[in-house]
């Protein structure tokens, strides 16, 4: 749920930010993301009920405590602790001595207790920042909470017979609430600063943080002011957001929709707005019922946290190499558009770093890391990365063979070198043997062995296509040298 | 300050209690006293006791991750008065669009 601005209360009206019609200039554009993750846990945040897989049967993994029963006492999970204290650290966030939960109250069927377990004033971790590219996005606090259960709507308009079915598999498993300040000025900015804390997380092992299966749900808030204006806008904040293109998409929609009803006279009104996927636009999700007056108070069942100075020292320690620091070093080695790719994921900087280590050669690594990997997502060893790469290189194979040979080696697991040897690919280098071919080539393309000759330096391509259609293990450098020679 | 008949029925919304009409003075009255009693504890002097959320005199209690047997499903629902494919069957809450 929301909580964006549980210590910040921002203005409802708007004050000079976007002030209706007579403006004819530029719109600034203001978000803030709220983002929530699950962490890597076997169990729920404060009982020992599994973290269900998405398609367990409904209420087969729930207990007397996150159903909700009286007479049961919550205990903490001290993993979700250390995913979040460990989350916090790598956002350079202050570590307060004490925090606490508290009880955030509101009746809904999603949630059994009639309230959840969140923080309110006492959070785990407040003040941090996260680098997107050139912007320091401030983070104002990373907190720990439940998750609800899920609920499922059913019935029909017609007859007005509506019911809920309600799933508590989902109720009380453990979330980070990460809360940035309102820092990002496009739609870019935001999808980026997402899939950054994406990476991030991975990176420190404290989310698998999958946005398509709700491990990752970014809740950006919208606002739009003059051009130059100190004064924050009347904000919207968006939910139901499933990915990173859809958190592109919506925004892009809301900050429109705002300009048109501001310019066309109206105001914008504060409010939770739902995003369709199906028709690609957000719309008021405004309800009496959902009233925000929560009534937070000290969740009495549990005591307070005092946070070790030692532990938090030793999961600062135990951090790895965080991803703007790796992303600095492969930018000395490789283009940006690489970086960009290989930097963003952990298991492939890992296999181009190691495969590199073990005397492959960089630049045509990153190349099929970049094309071939991270498409197919089809990782294999770094070793045989580095074999592979190196058999490429000294032209005894192709790249279509080098392509299938990755692609046997991920499947079967074998080496490289041997699925070389077995399919006999090797490279055809031999001058002579290629004369024959070449000469053939020119024979049977006339027409484009004139034109090339005419200057139309274009036409060598048709004569290389047939080359290697006659000659698929020819190695293209040498074959070129040769048409080019011939054609001299 | 006494509630006014508001924000009695606003909490009653609140706790999703369902109150009869003329209800609202007799709990406007009762709840009343009882801030106005909470007024009196705040006359009490404060100033060198420290902030306190939590009376009992232990910190931290953590708990390993480890897997517990949940209920099965049939234990989950015993209690409800309806359900349906595994499922807590409630009364509609989707609002109307």
């Amino acid at each position: 749920m929301s909580s964006g601005q549980d210590n910040a209360p921002t203005p409802s009206v708007p004050r000079g930010g976007a002030a209706p019609g007579e403006w004819g200039g530029e719109w600034e554009v203001v978000i803030g993301v709220e983002v929530h993750v699950q962490p890597k846990t076997l169990t729920k945040m404060f009982c020992g009920c599994g973290v269900a897989p998405l398609n367990a049967p409904p209420n087969t993994h729930v207990c007397e405590v996150c159903l909700g029963l009286p007479g049961v006492l919550p205990v903490p999970n001290r993993a979700a602790v250390e995913a979040c204290l460990k989350t916090a650290l790598a956002l350079n966030c202050e570590i307060p001595r004490h925090t606490k939960f508290d009880r955030k109250n509101y009746m809904y069927p999603d949630l059994p207790k009639g309230y959840q377990i969140s923080q309110y004033d006492l959070p785990m971790s407040i003040n941090g920042f996260l680098e997107v590219g050139t912007r320091k996005v401030r983070i104002r606090r990373v907190h720990l909470e439940e998750d609800t259960g899920k609920l499922i709507h059913a019935g029909d308009k017609l007859h007005r017979a509506w019911e809920s079915f309600v799933d508590l598999n989902r109720a009380g498993v453990p979330l980070m609430e990460i809360v940035s300040e309102p820092d990002l000025r496009s739609a870019d900015e935001a999808r980026d600063y997402a899939m950054e804390l994406r990476t991030l997380l991975r990176t420190i092992g404290a989310s698998e943080a999958d946005m398509e299966k709700g491990q990752l749900r970014a809740e950006p808030n919208i606002s739009i002011r003059r051009a130059g204006a100190d004064e924050l806008g009347v904000k919207t904040e968006l939910k139901n957001i499933n990915s990173f293109r859809a958190l592109h998409r919506a925004i892009l929609y809301e900050v429109d929709r705002q300009r048109q009803v501001v310019e066309s006279g109206g105001a914008v009104v504060q409010e939770t707005r739902g995003w369709s996927e199906a028709e690609q636009r957000t719309f008021s999700q405004r309800s009496k019922e959902f009233a925000e007056d929560y009534r937070y108070f000290p969740e009495p069942d549990l005591p307070p946290l005092e946070l070790d100075r030692a532990w938090v020292e030793e999961l600062r320690a135990a951090l790895p190499e965080l991803p703007s620091v790796r992303r600095a070093r492969l930018l000395e080695q490789l283009p940006a558009t690489h970086v960009a790719i290989i930097g963003a994921d952990r298991e492939l900087a890992d296999l181009y770093e190691t495969a590199v280590a073990r005397g492959a050669p960089p630049a045509s690594t990153a190349n099929w890391i970049v094309n071939e990997v991270a498409p197919s997502g089809k990782l294999l060893s770094p070793e045989s990365l580095a074999e592979l790469m190196k058999l490429m290189h000294d032209g005894s194979v192709t790249r279509d063979q080098a392509r299938e040979a990755y692609l046997e080696a991920v499947e079967t697991g074998r080496t490289p070198a041997e699925i070389v040897a077995e399919h006999g690919y090797a490279q055809v280098s031999d001058e002579s043997e290629l004369r024959v071919i070449a000469e053939a080539v020119i024979d049977a393309n006339p027409q484009a062995a004139t034109d090339y000759r005419a200057g139309k330096k274009q036409a060598m391509q048709a004569l290389m296509a047939d080359l290697r259609k006659r000659a698929p293990q020819a190695n293209p450098r040498v074959a070129s040298e040769l048409l080019l020679r011939l054609l001299a | 300050m006494p509630l006014s008949k508001d924000e009695v029925r606003h909490v009653a919304m609140l706790a999703r209690l369902g109150l009869e009409p003329g209800d609202e003075d007799f709990y406007a009255d009762q709840l009343s006293g009882i801030l106005e009693h909470i007024d009196r504890l705040q006359q009490v002097d404060t100033d060198d006791i420290p902030p306190t959320a939590q009376v009992v005199e232990i910190a931290s209690r953590l708990r390993d991750d480890e897997p517990r047997p949940s209920l099965t499903q049939e234990e989950a629902l015993a209690n409800a008065p309806a359900s349906v494919d595994g499922f807590f069957r409630v009364p509609a809450i989707q609002e109307e669009t």
